[in-house]
Formats: C-alpha cells, structure tokens, sequence
C-alpha cells in the first residue's frame, strides 16, 4: 500500500465500475482528472474511492461549480488522501443547463454539504440527496445564478435598484 | 503520512466524546429558538447562528452567512489575472500575504514559470510574519470573547510592530498588494532584514509572557477545556485544516505535507497538542497549535533571515511577466494559511488575460460547516468559545 500516481487510481476506478463508467485520464501536468460518464454510478464510485484500502480519498479539499459557457455545467472534486497515502486526483461531473441534476456526496463527505449549497447558489447546479440544498451567500429570494456565463442581473430587489 | 495521536479521555465526561449534556427526560422543556448575531461581538464579524435551545443547552445550531458577500467569484472573471490580487487580500483580511501567495502559485502553475531563489524568501518571511500577526489577533480575541481583556492589550500591542515592518515594506498595513505573479512588488529596504532579526529577538520573551499570562491562567483553562471536542476522522469528513485539524491530533500542515516555495529546506516541527495540558480536540487544544506555531514561525523566519541570497543590484520584477496570459487548462493550488488550507482552482481558456472561472476555496468557509456538530448539546456560553477557538474571518466565509 503506497502512493498511488492518477494512471494507477483510474486503473482502480475502471477495473471495478466498467471502462464505460468514467472517461479517459486527462493527465495535465497541473491537475490530473477524468470524468465520470454515468451519473448513477457516482455515489458508488465516491463511497468505493472514500473506503477502498488502496485509495482511501478522505478528503475532499475543494468542490467546484462551472459553468463552460457551451450549455454544460460540470462540478469538479479534488480528493485527496489525507490519512494514508497523500495521493490526489480530481474527479468531474457534466450536466446540461436543461437537465441540471448531479448526484449529492454529503453522505459519504460531510464538507460537501456546503460546497454543494454554493455551488448551487453561485452556478445553479442541483445537487439530489443533499439534505439542505438552500442559497447559503446569495439571499434566499435572490432570482437567478450569478457565476452562469449569461447572467443577467435582476432589476429590483425588494424595491432597492441593484444595477449600479 | 499523516500521524494521528491516540486519543485518550482525560475525564469522566469527556469519555463519551466531550461534556456535552443531555437533557432528562421529563425535564426537557419547550425549545426556544435564539439569534446569535448577525451584531454580535463573539461572532467576529457579521454571522448569525440560529440557536434553537432547551433552557441553556443546545439543541441545534444553523450557521447563516453571506452578510459580507462581496462577488470575489464574479469580479474575478472579469479582471486580469495581476488585478485579482487585491481581491484577494479582501477575502481574508488578517492574512492577506498568505492568499496571495496562494493565488499567484496558481497563476505561476498555469504559466509554468520559476520565481528567483530570492523572491521566494521573501515570499516566505513576509507571509510568516503575517502568520504570527494572525494568529495574535485569533489568540486576543479568544481572550477577550471569554473575559481576559489584559492578554489583548499586550498581543495588540507587539502585533503593531509587525505591521508597521509591512507598511514599511509596501506602504499598505493590511492589504498590501505585495506578492505578484512572477515576483514581488518591493525590493526589502535596506536593514529591513536588520529589523526583523531584531523583531524575532525581541518577540520570542514576549510569547512566553503571552502563554504564561493567557494560556497558563485557570479560569481561561476552565472555560475551554474539554469543550467541544472534534474527533480526528469527524475533522477530516469536514475537510477541516490548519489549527482546526491539528488540534485534533492529526499532524498534517501543507508546508510539510505538500511542499510550495522553499519550505523544504526550512526546519520546522508541525505542532500538535500533547494532551498533557488540553483533551485532544477540544478548544484549548485549537488555542496551544496556534500559540507554539508563533514559535515555529519566528524559527522559519529566522532561518530564512539567515539562507537568503543577497544581491544588491536585485530587481523584484525581472521575472514579472509583462502580459498574463496562460494557456489553457486548469489548476488546483494551495498553501497553508494560518486559519487552514486555502486553495484556488482556476481555469483558464487560453483566449484572454482573465480567469475563465476562479474558484476560491476559503479555510474558514470549511472549518465553519463544523460548528453545528460542535455546538450541539453544549451551554449558550460554551458556543462562545467553541466559535472563538474555530478562529473565522468572515470576509473569508463570505468572500
């Protein structure tokens, strides 16, 4: 059991959820990642990588709302294995504008509970299973997602001009 | 690796996991719900915690922010990469120096480009006496949010002698605008380094009376230990950093354990409490990393003091590079701030000169989703100190 490099850990994910489950390994010299293809299969795949002896993420550092301006959004997981191994990768989730859902990981990483909820709020993304998917920066009665490529913002709220 | 310390109960309370109290049954009475803040001195800023409460226990706390949201996100994807950097010394205001360093380390991965030997100490000296300042703010506050108003006068007192060397370096006391991408803004003016030996000489008897005056005082003892103990996996699920998680017990800090700038070559220990004096994880244990990081700190210093290459003739911008534009693709960099893991995931398109998108992931943010846990089945009063020893900026939580 040692550190693993990314080719290692995408050869773990693949071996045990199928080659048609994730994407090939983008293994850029500043973050290496690969994208998850089929949505259901993300919650297991984040318990497989959370418990699984080999990788042991248990971190998660960071979680990422985007909005790529082509009518995809994508939500981007930086995992690390803070305990064990120190190893890294970074996981991403694409979504459409229309049908914006991405399965929630707030049960298996209590921390992307609210990173969840911002990026709800910032990109508008809908996290399913999140027990607590509110605006948490933005107010509660804020209309629209301001970090989407074609935001525009609202004219009044609450009476108060907000363009200034 | 990351060692974690065995955890051991000290006191019969604590052997459930900390004092937390359970009401009887049949003495619970109706709950009412209290707001704490968003005007509230012990919340450091403009936070609301909704309280709902049996008599004096907590039954449950809601965190509420975004009081101080000022768009960082937005305004970043409409600026040069070098005009975000103000930005974010406005996220966390304590320690601007370490955000920026955080940031530009992002920007310079993308560029893929190296720094001169002698930036990068000074990078270092001044984002370690900014941690020093940092955490004398997180300590006299602590004090003062449980009643110790001495200890406060004293640490503000020789906190003003680290920011007069920063204004003096950059003209600014707490936004300074210092680190650039590539480079620095100020050369140090000459017996700068002179000055800040003597500022390490003179501070070290200081942090001493600090801990005998604060740290050592039995009521301050009282009022924090045993309270609101985190377990080291409960940490991690929270993606807790910095103090927060050293606290618990686990040692991990990014200048060991991920390595940026010429921190390998420095000689540091990664403080974690012993549990002679504190219960592992609880707020007194939050409270002693940050009061011995002072200590680790002034040695980085002083090493630093003593490594840096001198050059007369140096130019700070030689390697700033004149127009920003990096190619495409997407970073994840990140340094150790004195409240914890602060990180910047920027991605660029390979068009412009700004960021397509900057995220910024803020330590306090991260530590703060903690409290709920924290804060439940503990007195009103304790929630005080719970929240004094997680150390928030909420500029940061907001950003």
């Amino acid at each position: 059991m040692s550190k693993l490099t990314p080719e290692q850990i995408h050869a773990i994910i693949k071996e045990e959820f199928g080659a048609e489950s994730v994407s090939d390994l983008d293994n850029s010299r500043t973050m290496p990642n690969f994208t998850v293809l089929d949505h259901t299969l993300w919650q297991p795949m984040a318990y497989f990588m959370r418990t699984d002896e080999r990788l042991k993420f248990d971190y998660l550092a960071c979680l990422s709302g985007v909005d790529y301006g082509d009518g995809t959004l994508g939500a981007v997981y930086n995992l690390e294995s803070l305990s064990a191994y120190q190893h890294k990768i970074a996981v991403k989730l694409k979504c459409t504008k229309e049908n914006n859902t991405i399965p929630s990981v707030a049960e298996i990483w209590r921390t992307a509970e609210w990173h969840e909820r911002e990026a709800y709020d910032l990109v508008g993304i809908v996290f399913e299973g999140n027990p607590d998917l509110r605006r948490i920066l933005c107010p509660d009665d804020w209309e629209g997602h301001p970090l989407r490529k074609d935001y525009k913002v609202q004219e009044f709220y609450h009476g108060i001009k907000v363009p200034y | 690796m990351a060692e974690t310390l065995e955890y051991t109960p000290k006191t019969r309370l604590s052997q459930t996991g900390s004092n937390q109290y359970i009401v009887e049954k049949d003495l619970d009475t109706e709950y009412m719900t209290l707001n704490m803040g968003p005007q509230h001195p012990a919340t450091h800023g403009v936070l609301r915690v909704e309280l709902v409460t049996d008599g004096e226990v907590v039954m449950k706390a809601t965190p509420h922010m975004g009081y101080l949201h000022r768009c960082f996100e937005k305004h970043a994807e409409s600026l040069d990469y070098q005009k975000v950097i103000p930005y974010t010394d406005r996220m966390d205001y304590l320690s601007a120096m370490n955000t920026e360093h955080a940031f530009v380390m992002a920007v310079e991965k993308l560029l893929n480009i190296e720094v001169p030997r002698r930036v990068e100490f000074m990078r270092v000296i001044v984002a370690e006496l900014q941690r020093i300042a940092s955490h004398q703010v997180a300590i006299a506050t602590y004090g003062l949010d449980i009643g110790a108003f001495t200890p406060f006068l004293h640490i503000m007192r020789d906190r003003e002698h680290i920011l007069t060397l920063l204004e003096w370096l950059c003209g600014a006391r707490m936004l300074y605008n210092y680190i650039w991408v590539g480079g620095v803004s100020h050369n140090f003016p000459p017996k700068f380094k002179q000055r800040v030996a003597e500022f390490v000489k003179y501070y070290k008897p200081k942090v001493d009376e600090m801990m005998a005056l604060l740290t050592e005082n039995e009521l301050f003892i009282e009022r924090t230990r045993g309270i609101g103990i985190l377990p080291a996996d409960v940490a991690i699920n929270y993606g807790c950093s910095g103090p927060m998680l050293r606290g618990s017990g686990v040692k991990w800090d990014l200048r060991k354990n991920d390595p940026y700038s010429i921190y390998p070559e420095i000689e540091f220990d990664v403080v974690v409490p012993d549990g002679k004096l504190s219960i592992i994880g609880d707020s007194l244990s939050r409270h002693l990393v940050r009061c011995y990081e002072i200590y680790e700190s002034l040695k980085i210093i002083q090493q630093c003091l003593d490594k840096m290459p001198e050059d007369p003739n140096f130019d700070p911008h030689a390697a700033v590079p004149k127009r920003i534009k990096p190619p495409a693709g997407e970073v994840y960099a990140r340094g150790e701030n004195p409240r914890g893991e602060v990180g910047f995931y920027v991605i660029s398109d390979g068009k412009g000169t700004k960021p397509f998108r900057c995220k910024a992931r803020a330590a306090c943010f991260v530590n703060l989703s903690v409290l709920p846990e924290l804060a439940k089945g503990n007195l009103i009063s304790d929630v005080v100190a719970i929240l004094g020893s997680i150390d928030i900026v909420l500029g940061e939580v907001d950003r």
